[in-house]
């Protein structure tokens, strides 16, 4: 009872504060609201029993990307107020027809796994020597998602060499 | 923070004014510094915060008054600059100087020159973040404060000299405590270089910081440490012994790189050199009058000289012009060591970080009271 | 109900209380050591030595005029302190303070992580101070703090890496007992670890030699340069608040936390009369008293030469040591 009382409450929350971060004029205002959204999300995975992902969630996304954003936005635009589009309805078809294809998609997972019982893999969750959150989920990384694990790997190093090569001041 | 020189970002460059309210620009220096990212582009030095007027002033006042004056130039380093005027005047008028008088101002001023590098070097270290040695050179510097005030009643600005000689001679057993001071002195010195000399953080913030080449330093007329941190051999005690420095045995510290390091060691040296020369003055003081035989009214015939001293900042010159009649002088013109090392601020500054700005602002030891006069 | 609200509600108000108390007195004590370190006495006219001063400066703080500038962000202005303190004291939550239950709010398997993401939350109160003070002093210092922060954080969080394959642990309390089951303190296997951790640590709560956020003689006070009062007070709180969760993570991952030194030494079991949060706290005092002694030495690093400390020579030894762990640990 309590956990479904919390979970929609977060819900609301969530997205309430992605609502404001779309919404708001100033853009540090905005990510300071998507900070709170992450906050908000890193609760929800603490009731799902998450906790590693719930601390993972604060330490990269809320304590690591977002500062960055906020350097960014600090460092472009230090005037503070955001000037306004030239025509705010320019793009709005396409962004509704993007909208319109991601519900859809949300919606077909939704039918899709709703079908079928497998929704979580407890299969490998049951196979796991181990005990605890941390040691599961290293577990599973290492052995039967080593493949995607280290692809990722590989993608974030050229992302960063990508990204050396562009801030480089002199070549 | 650095941004990529991209044209996608607006990359104006940041003004930032720093002084005349900031707690590191010793005074009221004020710079505009243009930044890119924190590193400076350009600097403009904005000066004349504390201008009183003192050599306009000095027109209007008579021979001895002026003495008064001179201790609110370099307020830190007042009875070199007393010692710098009367020996001027007595240019001017050839007066002969008692040597004992001669013995007493060059130990005054080498007391000074030590309470001078004593502000300097705290002061400087506490800008780069040393904040312990700070008060330990206070406390030196109080020591020959107390020397001071013993002698001459003041703490600060002395009024010690006078035209002709001093107007007292000194107390019974001061001798002995300057002698004291010098054993003090002498063993304090390497507690401040055992905090920064070797200091690896104190190295990464000096060497190679503001470096300048010494044809660069004699163009831009810049003297004392900073000049002679350059390797330029120059001291007004040597080249044009005044007061009784001919008669003792001293060196010149020399720098090679040109560095703030480089000066640093060079002041630092200089504590040395003039606790030397303190010693030697105390051993070979003469006795006789401390005052010469000196008219009762100044009046010195028409005429002009310049005279230079050494002070603990660089040449301090002062450039006399008597018309003959009146009891003032008719053009006083002061060459204040601080005012010419500040030429080399924006050349030093150029290039640097913002951290490093204050470093060269101490480097080159200014006291904005002589720069405005 | 009582066990699972009352309880820990009561630890978590002692808790707070108890940490904003002993900022107060660290305080104190950086004046006072910093002053014997230089000669002069300290805080000496409020109560005998000088000691009623930890509750009379923070008084002052409070009843100072709180001035909010008018070009400032007012909301953000305000949240900025909040957004410092807070997680500095929440993270306290997790730190065992003594052997007993009594002596611990939770202890939660991802412990360690949970510091490491919560003072990670710390960065944003620097950067929006700077942000909504709406003044380029204030700014340049959080630009220079955030990058500080976010680097030195990357450097630390590697080398708490190798402390965690050492204890093949994330929990704090886990962490403290397997080095009771080794029966020797983390330090004696970890030294570089504890080198690096401390460096950091140093960075991460801006402590001198690595305070150029606030370096007073370049950026005029830092990020704070436009707050007083009440709020400047919340930055300083923070400030020595996480000076407290520094000291207290480096004696839990190193120090053997509670333990008395080498715990299996049973020669030494005469010293177990003494309490463990005696052990912890007179460790924590330690490392306080070292940073303040650092502080009064040290020079300051420029702001360059701090990130390529951190980067170029921090992370590199951090990553060297996780390997050099990992395959000791594989071979022992």
């Amino acid at each position: 009872m309590a956990e479904t009382i919390g979970f929609y409450t977060l819900s609301v929350l969530i997205l309430g504060l992605a609502v404001l971060v779309v919404t708001a004029k100033n853009t540090v205002h905005s990510i300071l609201f998507l900070v709170m959204n992450f906050l908000c999300v890193a609760v929800l995975y603490v009731v799902l029993q998450a906790e590693f992902l719930a601390v993972i969630q604060v330490l990269v996304y809320a304590g690591g990307i977002v500062v960055l954003y906020l350097i960014v936005v600090m460092l472009v635009n230090l005037k503070g107020e955001a000037e306004a589009h030239q025509d705010p309805r320019r793009l709005s078809v396409i962004g509704l027809a993007l909208a319109g294809a991601v519900l859809l998609e949300l919606a077909g997972i939704l039918v899709y796994s709703s079908g079928s019982d497998a929704a979580v893999p407890s299969s490998e969750a049951v196979a796991s020597p181990v005990q605890g959150n941390v040691e599961e989920l290293g577990w599973l990384l290492y052995t039967d998602y080593l493949i995607p694990f280290e692809v990722a790997s590989v993608l974030l190093l050229v992302a960063m060499i990508g990204a050396i090569l562009l801030a480089r001041r002199e070549v | 923070m650095t941004t990529a020189p991209s044209p996608m970002f607006d990359t104006d460059e940041l003004v930032i004014n720093m002084g005349p309210q900031h707690p590191s620009t010793h005074g009221v220096l004020r710079l505009v510094l243009k930044l890119d990212g924190e590193k400076v582009k350009d600097v403009d030095v904005v000066m004349g915060y504390v201008h009183r007027g003192i050599e306009k002033l000095s027109e209007n006042r008579d021979w001895t008054q002026i003495i008064l004056l001179t201790d609110r130039m370099d307020y830190v380093a007042a009875a070199t600059n007393n010692l710098g005027y009367c020996e001027t005047v007595e240019k001017l008028m050839e007066i002969e100087v008692p040597r004992r008088a001669r013995y007493i101002r060059t130990i005054l001023a080498e007391l000074q020159r030590i309470a001078s590098h004593c502000l300097w070097l705290g002061t400087h270290a506490m800008d780069i973040g040393a904040m312990t040695v700070f008060l330990y050179a206070f406390r030196e510097r109080e020591l020959i404060l107390d020397l001071f005030e013993e002698y001459c009643g003041a703490r600060l600005t002395y009024n010690s000299m006078r035209v002709g000689g001093l107007p007292l001679d000194i107390p019974t057993g001061w001798d002995e405590k300057v002698r004291a001071f010098c054993d003090v002195m002498e063993a304090k010195v390497p507690e401040y270089e055992e905090l920064l000399t070797n200091n690896r953080i104190w190295l990464e913030r000096t060497r190679g910081i503001g470096v300048i080449s010494a044809e660069d330093a004699i163009g831009l007329g810049l003297c004392g440490p900073p000049l002679r941190g350059s390797a330029v051999y120059r001291d007004v005690r040597k080249d044009e012994p005044y007061a009784a420095y001919d008669e003792f045995d001293f060196e010149v510290p020399l720098g090679t790189r040109g560095d703030t390091y480089d000066r640093y060691l060079i002041r630092l040296e200089e504590f040395r050199q003039s606790i030397r020369i303190i010693r030697q003055a105390l051993d070979g003081l003469p006795e006789g009058p401390v005052m010469g035989k000196v008219p009762r009214l100044l009046k010195p015939k028409a005429g002009e000289t310049y005279h230079a001293i050494e002070s603990p900042k660089g040449e301090l010159g002062y450039f006399i012009v008597s018309d003959g009649r009146a009891t003032n002088p008719y053009r006083f013109r002061v060459r204040p060591p601080s005012f010419c090392n500040l030429q080399g601020l924006r050349p030093l500054v150029i290039g640097h970080l913002v951290a490093d700005v204050v470093a060269l602002i101490g480097t080159i030891d200014v006291v904005l009271g002589e720069v405005d006069r | 109900m009582i066990d699972t609200i009352v309880i820990p509600l009561l630890k978590i108000a002692v808790l707070v209380n108890g940490v904003l108390v002993a900022v107060t007195f660290t305080v104190l004590m950086e004046r006072k050591v910093i002053a014997w370190a230089q000669s002069r006495l300290g805080p000496m006219r409020v109560g005998p030595y000088g000691i009623l001063q930890a509750i009379v400066d923070p008084i002052k703080l409070i009843l100072k005029e709180d001035i909010t500038p008018a070009k400032a962000d007012k909301w953000m202005f305000t949240l900025a302190p909040i957004l410092s303190l807070v997680p500095a004291l929440v993270v306290f939550a997790v730190v065992p303070f003594g052997g007993d239950e009594l002596f611990y709010v939770t202890d939660i398997n991802v412990g360690l992580l949970f510091i490491i993401a919560v003072t990670s939350i710390g960065v944003y109160g620097i950067i929006l101070a700077g942000w909504a003070s709406n003044s380029k002093y204030p700014l340049l210092a959080s630009l220079r703090a955030s990058a500080q922060l976010i680097s030195y954080e990357i450097a630390v969080t590697m080398t708490l890496v190798s402390v965690i394959l050492t204890a093949g642990t994330l929990s704090m309390i886990g962490i403290v007992e397997a080095q009771q089951e080794a029966g020797f303190w983390f330090f004696f296997v970890q030294p570089v670890a504890f080198v690096l951790v401390l460096i950091g640590g140093l960075a991460e709560t801006n402590r001198a030699p690595f305070d150029m956020p606030e370096a007073e003689q370049e950026l005029t006070g830092g990020f704070h340069t436009e707050y007083s009062g009440m709020r400047f007070s919340m930055f300083f709180l923070a400030e020595y608040a996480n000076m407290l969760v520094i000291s207290a993570v480096v004696v839990v991952l190193f120090w053997g936390g509670w333990l008395r030194p080498f715990p299996n030494v049973a020669a030494l079991s005469f010293l177990d009369f003494i309490p463990s949060w005696v052990w912890f706290f007179g460790k924590m005092f330690g490392f306080l008293y070292l940073f303040i002694w650092i502080r009064a030495t040290l020079p300051r690093y420029r702001y360059d030469q701090l990130m390529r400390l951190g980067w170029k020579i921090l992370i590199p030894i951090a990553i060297g040591n996780i390997v050099v762990t990992a395959v000791v640990k594989v071979l022992l």
